[in-house]
């Protein structure tokens, strides 16, 4: 039951955006992921999730080689992304950017929409129950009706966390959620990643958050220049001189 | 008089159904579609020749909508994870491909000279108003059958997806949900349309030649759904009638204007045409139909 990238590279036209990053956590880890802007990290989610290919290099979810399956095909085998910046189905309600995001509904093929009507609407019973259970665990319920073009940065990012759950994923990568988001609510978004990885949930997160990030996870990686510089217990490795220097400018 | 306002009314509600199939390919997943009369194509030979060979209308009308259904399957594969406007490049390919095998296979489609005397809808009922009021009206049955259809699909947890698609693809890829999946059914639905129509167009015109499914059929119906609103069942409606009063009506209206000579008018046409597309794109890019609301 473990989440392992090895040896990942990745190049855009010579240039190097990742080199031999590799990495490997519990499926059930709480897990930080830092660095200065334009270290890679984006970059490496893109390719663990599948919306890049890597030049070389492969992951690993579960016991299964990832390689080649598309970005679909991952989420469906546990593990879902965020963005950094949010992309919420903007005309969709939020309780319906839940509803879209279950996997499996009868109601989404063609076939199954008009040949088995009563399937379809007992499954759309059900999605609504499930997704009115997420809302309420994300607190979403006072914009549950609203568009999600219109909510806040911090609830769009709640919403992303909302979507993910609706897959029933095993890992979740999560890509800055405390981004623009304003402190209440990133206790809250805190409180909330716990709960779920209390359940057995395994978190990813990138995050320049430093203060909330080390209270929320147990392991940290730090990438700079497009390769791993340290990892291990948060305290430690903020603490590492080279982490310092390239971190924090050696100042602080 | 009568039985020249039904063979108009007949004719507007086959484009009708072409324009329920294009509008719902627009504007529901965003797909560019130049090659649409290729099905039509494929359903008026596929429903003529069976029909012509014996098979009872009902089936051939099933299976020419079958047919091109499933002609947009391997378009839809190949060419889905193409850019939009490679999307749009494709089709018109396919379409003149389609139309080119129907000329150069002589032996299924009798080429360049067509395929004549394919059987009437109704033929039990006497030739002329009858049998054309028959037809209109089942042909009205179809296309609300048709509208009820999308109005279902648009509502539905199906619609809800093609919403998230136009919204953000890759947010519904990260989630484990295929947008291609969902462009392929909605391109063969829609064909399975424009097969239904190519059916009636065949029964109804009862002689068929490569030459009545040139490019310029598509971009008619195009012009219907921009005038009256992409991406709505009103809008598909409101352009399809205005076009094809349109270009019915024109032809009357030669009278009025002096020294243009007949094939001038042709011309004048198309350029009407023209000049309303291009103040409808500037000035009212929604359509007649379309979000008030917004420019």
């Amino acid at each position: 039951m473990t989440f392992e990238a090895v040896d990942i590279c990745k190049a855009f036209d010579g240039f190097e955006v990742l080199r031999n990053v590799s990495m490997s956590m519990p499926l059930d880890g709480l897990i930080g992921l830092i660095g200065p802007n334009g270290a890679g990290k984006s970059t490496l989610f893109s390719v663990i999730s599948g919306f890049m290919p890597p030049s070389s290099g492969h992951v690993t979810f579960d016991g299964v080689s990832m390689n080649g399956m598309s970005a679909s095909t991952r989420a469906r085998a546990g593990m879902v992304r965020t963005f950094q910046v949010p992309k919420e189905f903007s005309h969709l309600s939020v309780r319906e950017n839940l509803m879209a995001a279950a996997p499996g509904q009868a109601g989404e093929n063609l076939t199954g929409l008009f040949l088995r009507p009563g399937l379809v609407r007992r499954q759309e019973d059900g999605l609504r129950k499930r997704a009115d259970a997420v809302i309420s665990f994300l607190r979403l319920d006072r914009v549950a009706d609203s568009s999600a073009g219109l909510l806040s940065g911090g609830q769009k990012k709640l919403l992303e966390l909302g979507r993910a759950l609706m897959v029933e994923p095993k890992l979740i990568l999560l890509d800055e959620p405390f981004a623009g988001v304003n402190p209440v609510l990133i206790g809250e978004i805190m409180e909330r990643i716990r709960e779920l990885n209390g359940r057995g949930i395994g978190f990813l997160i990138i995050e320049h958050d430093l203060d909330a990030l080390t209270r929320l996870v147990s392991r940290l990686y730090v990438m700079d220049q497009g390769a791993i510089l340290a990892e291990g217990e948060p305290v430690a490795v903020l603490a590492d001189k080279a982490v310092r220097d390239a971190y924090l400018g050696g100042e602080a | 008089m009568l039985s020249y306002l039904l063979a108009i009314v007949i004719i507007t509600l086959i484009y009708l159904l072409l324009s329920f199939g294009l509008s719902l390919q627009y504007g529901s997943v965003g797909l560019i579609n130049f090659g649409h009369v290729g099905f039509f194509a494929i359903g008026a030979y596929t429903s003529a020749l069976l029909a012509l060979s014996g098979v009872p209308l009902l089936a051939s009308f099933c299976a020419a909508a079958i047919a091109a259904g499933l002609a947009a399957w391997p378009i839809g594969l190949i060419s889905l994870r193409l850019r939009d406007d490679y999307f749009a490049i494709v089709t018109l390919g396919f379409s003149e491909t389609v139309r080119i095998i129907i000329v150069s296979e002589k032996w299924l489609t009798n080429g360049v000279q067509g395929v004549p005397g394919i059987p009437r809808l109704f033929s039990s009922l006497p030739v002329g108003f009858e049998a054309q009021l028959a037809t209109a009206a089942l042909l009205l049955l179809v296309c609300a059958a048709a509208a009820f259809t999308i109005w279902r699909i648009i509502n539905s947890p199906f619609g809800r997806v093609i919403q998230a698609i136009r919204d953000n693809e890759d947010a519904l890829k990260a989630l484990g949900k295929d947008p291609a999946r969902f462009k392929i059914q909605v391109l063969m639905l829609s064909a399975a349309l424009a097969g239904i129509a190519g059916a009636f167009y065949a029964h109804y015109i009862t002689f068929i030649i490569p030459e009545q499914f040139v490019p310029l059929v598509t971009f008619y119906v195009w012009m219907a759904i921009i005038i009256g609103g992409v991406g709505r069942i009103s809008g598909a409606i409101v352009g399809t009638v205005l076009l094809m009063t349109f270009l019915e009506g024109s032809r009357f209206m030669r009278d009025f204007i002096p020294g243009v000579s007949e094939v001038e008018m042709a011309s004048l046409r198309i350029g009407v045409i023209g000049l309303l597309l291009v103040l409808f794109t500037l000035y009212r890019p929604q359509g007649l139909m379309g979000d008030y609301t917004k420019r």
